[in-house]
């Protein structure tokens, strides 16, 4: 008599794996305890919530680790065990990775900043917000079904355009967050329409299952569908900041606190990709015609516009250093998707999702670092001007080096020998789908890209002018761009730390 | 000629690429307290070259310390040279083949044979030379800490080129020597030496992404990036279109390197705006990455792919030959404003149109002086921007209308040793018999003569004509220089310049002697290069 009570209430509530979910559910709730913490803790005791939230955010990336036996699901269609909405796979883990380990560096670099504002900053808010994004952005690689998909999209947004907005009283500030919240909305609505088609036509949400049902669409839902898919990657498109939707880009980033726009462009790019792939190539693959050409203009047009932003940013403007990141990270949004768009013309689709991961790992160790660099530069010259990088490397030889190795990484050349083969994979994605008008595009780029790194290179062993400032480099600056240089240093000696997921399957 | 352990000869190729480089990060440790102790290199120091260096402070010592690590590779490589097995030159030697990136297939893969050898000791004593010349004569500019960690890493690239069989470690190699360069030339560069490290850097880069697409076809199409798997090969697993293509795109960037023209635009500016160092290097070794890419992938891994633009190179070649000249009789003329970097710099891309016009044959003969060429180029063009560089150290300018005034600048009666050694360079790079000039570019000629067999002969015939009265321009330039610069009237009040030091001498007696070696004596490097080459074109290495 009670066994089947029994099994009913099992088919009702579901088993959760908990250790699944760790990584983005610890961020969430430290970003919880952080926010309550904030209204008992005294004014001269908040800068515990930062080494707090700098714990939770090392934990969640710890607790990696032990998923790495084996893909793990949970929250499962019971009807459906391989149908499920969270799953840790290969896939999921690196990002994970590469979104927690790129938060805990922005995290660091926000301590500083935080404690530099001299409470312009509200602490708490500022760490539950960015604790928030984070977490939303751990469970966007994971989530397996649409729904998922949207809300983790919007937890990992959603705070950060308060982030962006945060400085009291800053007009700039908040005309940053204004541009970047109504665009985005209008993204988001977009692609929540589009997801609506999708589900009308298919009647469901999870995307093995779309990528199963989508191919023998009724007839008259067709043109449906087919208005869904397109919509539905335009919110995807606009998070990884592709062209037409980038023009956020560059004010939000210089209205943004220092550490946030690092933050944006490490994060905010992992997060827009992801989803892009997940919906791309695991939801949708038999739309590979439409998608492929589509994203190969889109990393074409990226690519040429972001560079050529950069390109034209002069060096004396205010905060043109920023500026300068904040184009260069729409170039290198541009190289990430050529892998994705590559992934349409190829055998092997998952070959070439390695290589933007890859590409997306070098890029956020080393964009981190220069972010890192920038941060302590802009301690003494609150303006960030490029010219004020001028003989640096009389002031502070070690940071003035390691900037020269992040921008060359960034470019591609040697010293930076893991930023050349990051681009060597994603060539011979290109040249392998038989995109070789991409390949020669992204060639044309790079040497417009090698042209601002360089410059800016240059400058920072210039003979400096005036007197040089000492000052001391606080600790977490420190940690941020020692860890970043010991990652790209040690990547550029073994590529393959990357490299291999180029070469074998992720998911 | 002597016989030495396999592992012994691995070591040394290995410390011959990574060792420079290794010199490199010593030279940016700071210095010590004490400049009695030359910074952390005592490793690298061969004790014999260092004692007669005087000179103890810091910037004396770090420049000391450039000239023990490149002393200590210049050693090596001559070592490598020696226990090299001079029976079997087509054979790799000391060949190392680590796996590095499975991911991308990239392995670790040195070796030398009689192709690479010859350029790999080449680079090794010019940059050894230059070392040691900026030794005595630090070029104006910034600390010559960066100066020798940049000459350091220059040299590591280049002599990697040379080294490694793998097609992507090629490719990083020849990536490797841009950085440094740029700043050579930008740093410690003369007038408009930023536009003209900005050129040369774009202009590289753009030709050698373009080539990396090239060589990333032939490595997808083919399955693997092993130049020696491939050279096997022999180009049978590439389709004729994917070699055409291949070809097409690894050529742009090795064309633009070596310079061809209509791609050298970049030379003459980098030449004229480049230190005494830069500009030695720049034509000695560097333009060779360009042509030596020729020889080892383009001939042997995509031979149809090759032919089919065979006829265009040598046409390219030919053009290079003759605009290189004129070029060099217009900067040569009374009134011109000709500097004389500038000039050399032209005829660099005349000389490098033989080196083309000899691969584009396709046969041993011409690839055969086409090598030769290529040394004796590095030679002959390296003793002339010596020269040059301290003759501007002398008078100021390079420039040949104020140097030569109204009757000629007179070297011969105001610094004698000095205009021997200019008339010396002048004659041997216009190919005169008995001189290291000669062979290469007449092997060139008659490669030409008799090209391969699906080449059109009367193409080349005529290709072989033009180039041949070419010949003819670049003894006309060169004899024109030399009369305005070595001879004329010396004026009563003229001011004295220094004769030949002592330290340059010790820097351009070496290049001397082995433009003359090579010019009587042929038979030492054609023996290394034919069997390589034979082998080459006749389907890959063993």
């Amino acid at each position: 008599m009670s066994s089947p009570a029994q099994s009913s209430a099992e088919s009702l509530v579901q088993s959760v794996d908990w250790l699944a979910i760790a990584p983005p559910t610890i961020a969430a709730v430290v970003g919880l305890v952080v926010l309550v913490a904030d209204l008992f803790l005294a004014d001269s005791r908040k800068a515990l919530l930062g080494w707090a939230s700098v714990a939770g955010l090392a934990a969640s990336t710890a607790l990696l680790l032990p998923l790495l036996d084996g893909d793990r699901s949970t929250f499962c269609l019971t009807g459906a065990p391989d149908v499920c909405s969270y799953t840790a796979d290969r896939f999921t883990l690196v990002i994970q990775f590469l979104v927690l380990g790129g938060a805990l560096l922005a995290a660091l670099l926000s301590v500083t900043a935080l404690k530099d504002a001299n409470k312009g900053l509200p602490e708490g808010e500022f760490w539950f917000l960015l604790l928030s994004s984070a977490a939303g952005a751990a469970l966007l690689p994971a989530s397996r079904d649409l729904a998922t998909l949207i809300v983790a999209l919007e937890v990992a947004s959603l705070p950060a355009f308060a982030l962006v907005g945060l400085r009291h009283g800053d007009r700039k500030s908040s005309e940053a967050a204004l541009k970047f919240f109504l665009s985005s909305v209008t993204a988001t609505a977009v692609s929540l329409m589009g997801i609506s088609f999708v589900y009308a036509s298919t009647g469901t949400l999870y995307l093995t299952q779309i990528a199963d049902r989508i191919q023998d669409v009724d007839g008259q839902f067709h043109t449906l569908a087919q208005t869904g898919v397109v919509l539905t990657l335009v919110g995807f498109a606009f998070k990884t900041a592709a062209v037409p939707f980038h023009f956020w880009v560059p004010d939000t980033y210089i209205g943004a606190p220092l550490p946030v726009a690092a933050y944006l462009s490490v994060v905010g790019k992992a997060v827009g990709f992801s989803g892009l792939i997940l919906v791309t190539v695991i939801a949708l693959p038999s739309y590979a015609d439409v998608w492929g050409p589509a994203l190969a203009a889109l990393a074409a047009l990226t690519m040429t516009v972001g560079n050529v932003g950069a390109l034209r940013q002069q060096g004396t403007r205010a905060y043109s250093a920023v500026r300068l990141l904040a184009w260069s990270s729409v170039g290198q949004a541009g190289y990430l998707l050529v892998p994705i768009a590559a992934a349409a013309y190829s055998d092997d689709a998952e070959k070439s999702i390695g290589s933007t991961v890859a590409y997306a790992l070098m890029y956020a160790a080393v964009n981190l670092g220069a972010f890192a660099v920038a941060a302590l530069v802009g301690r003494t010259r609150s303006l960030n001007r490029i010219t004020d990088y001028r003989g640096l490397y009389a002031k502070n030889p070690l940071s003035a080096l390691l900037l020269a190795f992040f921008l060359l990484c960034l470019a591609g050349l040697p010293p930076g020998i893991i930023g050349l083969f990051a681009k060597v994979t994603v060539f011979s994605a290109a040249v392998d789908a038989g995109l070789g008008w991409l390949a020669v595009v992204m060639a044309v780029n790079v040497v417009i890209a090698l042209f601002y790194y360089l410059q800016w290179t240059t400058l920072l062993f210039r003979a400096p002018e005036g007197e040089a400032v000492e000052h001391r480099v606080p600790a977490p600056v420190t940690a941020a761009i020692t860890i970043t240089a010991v990652l790209g240093i040690a990547l550029s000696g073994a590529p393959q730390l990357v490299l291999r997921f180029s070469d074998t399957g992720l998911f | 000629m002597i016989d030495i352990n396999e592992s012994v000869m691995q070591f040394l190729l290995a410390f011959v690429v990574v060792g420079p480089l290794l010199g490199a990060a010593a030279a940016l440790l700071p210095a010590r307290p004490s400049p009695d102790h030359h910074p952390s290199t005592s490793r690298f120091a061969a004790p014999l070259l260092v004692t007669g260096l005087k000179g103890k402070s810091p910037e004396q010592a770090v420049l000391r310390h450039g000239v023990t690590v490149t002393g200590a590779v210049l050693i090596a490589a001559i070592v490598l040279a020696l226990g090299f097995d001079h029976d079997q030159p087509s054979k790799m030697q000391a060949t190392t083949d680590i796996s590095w990136i499975p991911a991308l297939d990239v392995r670790i893969h040195l070796g030398i044979d009689g192709i690479s050898l010859p350029l790999l000791v080449l680079t090794a004593l010019l940059t050894f030379l230059c070392a040691l010349y900026s030794y005595f004569k630090m070029p104006s500019g910034p600390t010559p800490k960066a100066f020798v960690a940049l000459l350091l890493v220059l040299e590591s690239g280049t002599l990697a080129t040379f080294a490694v069989l793998d097609l992507l470690l090629f490719f990083l190699a020849f990536e490797m020597v841009l950085i440094p360069m740029y700043f050579l030339i930008a740093r410690w560069g003369g007038e408009g030496r930023t536009q003209a490290a900005w050129r040369f850097i774009l202009y590289t880069l753009l030709g050698s992404v373009v080539m990396l697409l090239g060589l990333l076809l032939i490595g997808i199409e083919a399955g693997t990036f092993d130049m020696m798997a491939l050279a096997t090969d022999n180009g049978r697993s590439l389709t004729t279109s994917v070699q055409v293509i291949a070809v097409l795109s690894i050529g742009i960037g090795l064309a633009v390197k070596t310079p061809m023209w209509p791609l050298h635009s970049w030379l003459p500016d980098a030449h004229t705006a480049a230190p005494t160092v830069g500009s030695v290097l720049l034509a000695g070794v560097l333009l060779k990455m360009g042509t030596y890419g020729f020889v080892r992938i383009l001939l042997p891994i995509t031979p149809d792919g090759f032919r089919t633009f065979a006829p265009y190179l040598a046409a390219f070649a030919v053009v290079g030959i003759i605009y290189g000249s004129l070029a060099c009789l217009a900067l040569a003329k009374q009134g011109a404003k000709g500097d004389l970097k500038r000039l050399i710099a032209y005829s660099s891309v005349g000389h490098m149109g033989f080196v083309l016009l000899g691969i584009a044959t396709m046969t041993p003969t011409g690839v055969n002086g086409a090598l030769f060429a290529n040394i004796a180029h590095g030679l002959i063009t390296g003793l002339l921007f010596f020269l040059v560089g301290a003759l501007k150290d002398r008078t100021g300018t390079t420039d040949l209308d104020t140097l030569a005034e109204k009757t000629g600048a007179a070297l011969y009666a105001k610094t004698p040793r000095l205009g021997g050694l200019l008339a010396f360079g002048a004659v041997a790079s216009l190919g005169l018999p008995g001189l290291a000039g000669f062979w290469g570019e007449m092997l060139a000629l008659f490669g030409a003569f008799d090209p391969a067999d699906d080449l059109s002969r009367p193409a080349f015939l005529t290709f072989m004509s033009i180039a041949a009265f070419g010949t003819l321009l670049t003894a006309a330039y060169l004899l024109v220089v030399v009369r305005r610069v070595c001879m004329g009237a010396v004026p009563q009040a003229a001011p004295k310049l220094a004769d030949v030091q002592s330290y340059e001498f010790a820097a351009w007696t070496p290049l001397v002697a082995l433009t003359v070696v090579a010019g009587l004596w042929p038979k030492a490097l054609l023996g290394l290069t034919d069997p390589a080459v034979q082998q080459l074109l006749a389907g890959g290495t063993r």
